[in-house]
């Protein structure tokens, strides 16, 4: 069998051979990460996950236990890798943005947004003011339905199973309105390089308003069930305890930075998309627990209705996607009229655009931390090098921190409150 | 604000040797090999660049001197300011210093860059593979790892092809 010659091959090819079996780690090669209890067999290495309804996602964590203590966990990712930034790498800008909807599948249009927002800063184009309005509604509506997901699930972790039914009826409305807009619930691509992908409809207005005046009080509804209750406040306080040093040292960001303290947010700090404009305050606790970051991410969703409601009151007309017509296709009734509408449409969808070589990284506040994109053209037509900065790395990479000493029933509970999705994480 | 993304570039180019450069009114130093873990050391200890976002790595191939790129985005938590470094990277041998002893989330994105550039960190506390399988061969992310299509055959390469296909005769 030559080997040499299957290189880059998952799949053994051997006639008769099915395909190759996936290795196991074993305990020797782990040894550097277990303390050297787990050698004798004094504590006990245990697998959880990847098919484990509380790992949200395909997360497997190796834990060792002392009796129900867990000493150390070590979190194995990558079950869900799809190589979305090598395929982006084969696609035309417009083809590539596709692929970007399908890692934060609960922030797709997050992350629509942020490689737009690169691709902007490349090129120099500039959206019109009524885009950026309709992209701050749907970023915010998509952070109110990512913390909705994760209200329902964290606490469902916790065995409030009512809070995830109400919390579902919700998100319901919000995946209406991308739908609405785009034909899609989920994977919308609505946003696109200069703009989005055509106005919103009629009926938009009238349905963000209901999202709107409804959500307060059902998130009411959600913290009569939860905030002052005797067994979560038990779960969750003094558990999965984290400062904002090691915050930063781990590149922790989002909900979980500011559950510490520091009020670090980067519709503040880095403001894009017009976020100065609008009055809205960035919640902070001191705790850096679990029930910390539970109060810190209701205050957020507060914060986003506020958001969308002045965004709401002074949404701008005009047009919503920036004139350039080499980067921006020409609307139709202009293709049958215009002989270089016609042409600019034809290369647009041939060849597709060429911003400038050089490289760039922009940044977002998704709801689990800074979403931010590497950017690097070659001036061809194709992005030389696509990379995500995704929050949810970093949030996997302190879960040993969090949960050292702590109960492996708390271990549920500290995945749940720091939000994290696999496919975030494993691209 | 800009004053100290200015005299932080002037402190680099001048101790390390690092050449600045600007971009979209992002500031870029390239730093040598050697000199990346002092560098970031300094940048976090004196200029308050206390996070590392995004390290990452560029495939120039077919260059090979040099062939990669890593990249590196400090930001701070106080001005909120971004700085982005970049270290080349020879093809043979593909190593570089670790910096996970500044910043120790480095750690796992340096495990992602030797996963998928196969880039080598030395010093590196784990240096497993974190995104494919423990026995994969070859690294993803470089230019000349093909998408997996099936390669075209001319007359020029078609017995060079046909020995690496699947089914094809060995």
């Amino acid at each position: 069998m030559k080997r040499s010659n299957r290189k880059n091959r998952a799949v053994s090819a051997e006639p008769g051979e099915s395909m190759r079996e996936i290795q196991e780690f074993t305990l020797d090669e782990l040894r550097h990460l277990f303390s050297p209890r787990a050698q004798t067999g004094e504590t006990m290495v245990l697998n959880m996950g990847p098919q484990h309804p509380s790992t949200h996602g395909v997360l497997r964590l190796i834990v060792e236990l002392d009796g129900e203590t867990v000493v150390n966990c070590v979190p194995d990712i990558g079950f869900l890798h799809t190589g979305i930034e090598k395929n982006m790498e084969y696609k035309t800008y417009l083809k590539a943005e596709v692929m970007t909807d399908r890692m934060d599948y609960l922030y797709s249009i997050g992350n629509n947004l942020v490689y737009c927002l690169a691709i902007e800063k490349l090129t120099g184009l500039k959206p019109p003011p009524r885009a950026d309005a309709i992209r701050v509604i749907l970023t915010e509506l998509s952070r109110l339905q990512s913390h909705l997901i994760w209200i329902g699930t964290s606490s469902l972790d916790l065995a409030a199973m009512s809070t995830f039914l109400y919390a579902m009826r919700e998100r319901e409305m919000i995946l209406d309105i991308f739908e609405l807009v785009s034909g899609q619930r989920m994977m919308t691509t609505y946003i696109r390089p200069g703009g989005l992908w055509r106005d919103v409809p009629a009926e938009f207005e009238a349905a963000v308003r209901h999202v709107v005046d409804v959500l307060p009080k059902r998130i009411d509804e959600y913290e009569a069930l939860l905030t002052k209750n005797l067994l979560f406040i038990d779960r969750t306080k003094g558990i999965g305890k984290i400062d904002t040093a090691t915050c930063l040292a781990w590149n922790v960001s989002g909900p979980t930075l500011r559950a510490t303290g520091l009020a670090q947010d980067q519709r503040k700090s880095n403001p894009y998309s017009g976020y100065g404009q609008y009055d809205f305050d960035i919640p902070t606790q001191k705790e850096g627990d679990v029930y910390a970051r539970y109060l810190v991410r209701v205050a957020e969703m507060r914060e986003s209705v506020k958001i969308i409601s002045q965004a709401l009151d002074k949404l701008p007309y005009g047009p919503v996607i920036d004139n350039n017509r080499k980067f921006v296709p020409p609307p139709r009734s202009e293709i049958g009229v215009s002989m270089e509408s016609l042409i600019h449409h034809f290369k647009l969808w041939t060849e597709g655009f060429t911003p400038p070589a050089g490289a760039v990284y922009s940044s977002i506040e998704s709801p689990r931390g800074e979403l931010g994109v590497f950017l690097e053209s070659d001036g061809g037509p194709k992005p030389f090098r696509v990379h995500y900065r995704t929050p949810s790395i970093p949030l996997l990479q302190v879960i040993p921190i969090l949960a050292k000493g702590h109960f492996v029933a708390d271990l549920v509970g500290i995945i749940g409150s720091i939000d994290i999705i696999l496919g975030d994480a494993d691209r | 604000m800009e004053e100290i993304i200015q005299s932080a570039e002037k402190t680099i180019t001048e101790r390390f040797g690092a050449a600045a450069s600007e971009f979209r009114g992002e500031t870029t130093l390239l730093v040598p090999a050697e000199k990346i873990v002092d560098a970031c050391r300094v940048l976090r200890d004196e200029f308050g660049f206390d996070s590392l976002p995004v390290e990452t790595a560029v495939d120039y191939f077919p260059r090979t001197d040099p062939r990669f790129h890593v990249v590196y985005v400090l930001n701070s938590s106080k001005t909120h300011l971004y700085i982005n470094l970049r270290v080349p990277v020879n093809a043979d041998p593909a190593e570089i210093d670790t910096v996970e002893g500044v910043f120790p989330g480095a750690n796992w994105r340096e495990r992602e860059i030797w996963d998928l550039f196969g880039i080598h960190f030395k010093g590196h506390s784990d240096l497993r593979r974190i995104m494919m399988p423990p026995n994969w061969e070859g690294h993803p992310l470089r230019k000349d790892y093909s998408l997996g299509y099936e390669e075209v055959q001319y007359t020029f390469n078609y017995e060079e092809i046909q020995s690496k296909k699947p089914r094809g005769e060995r």
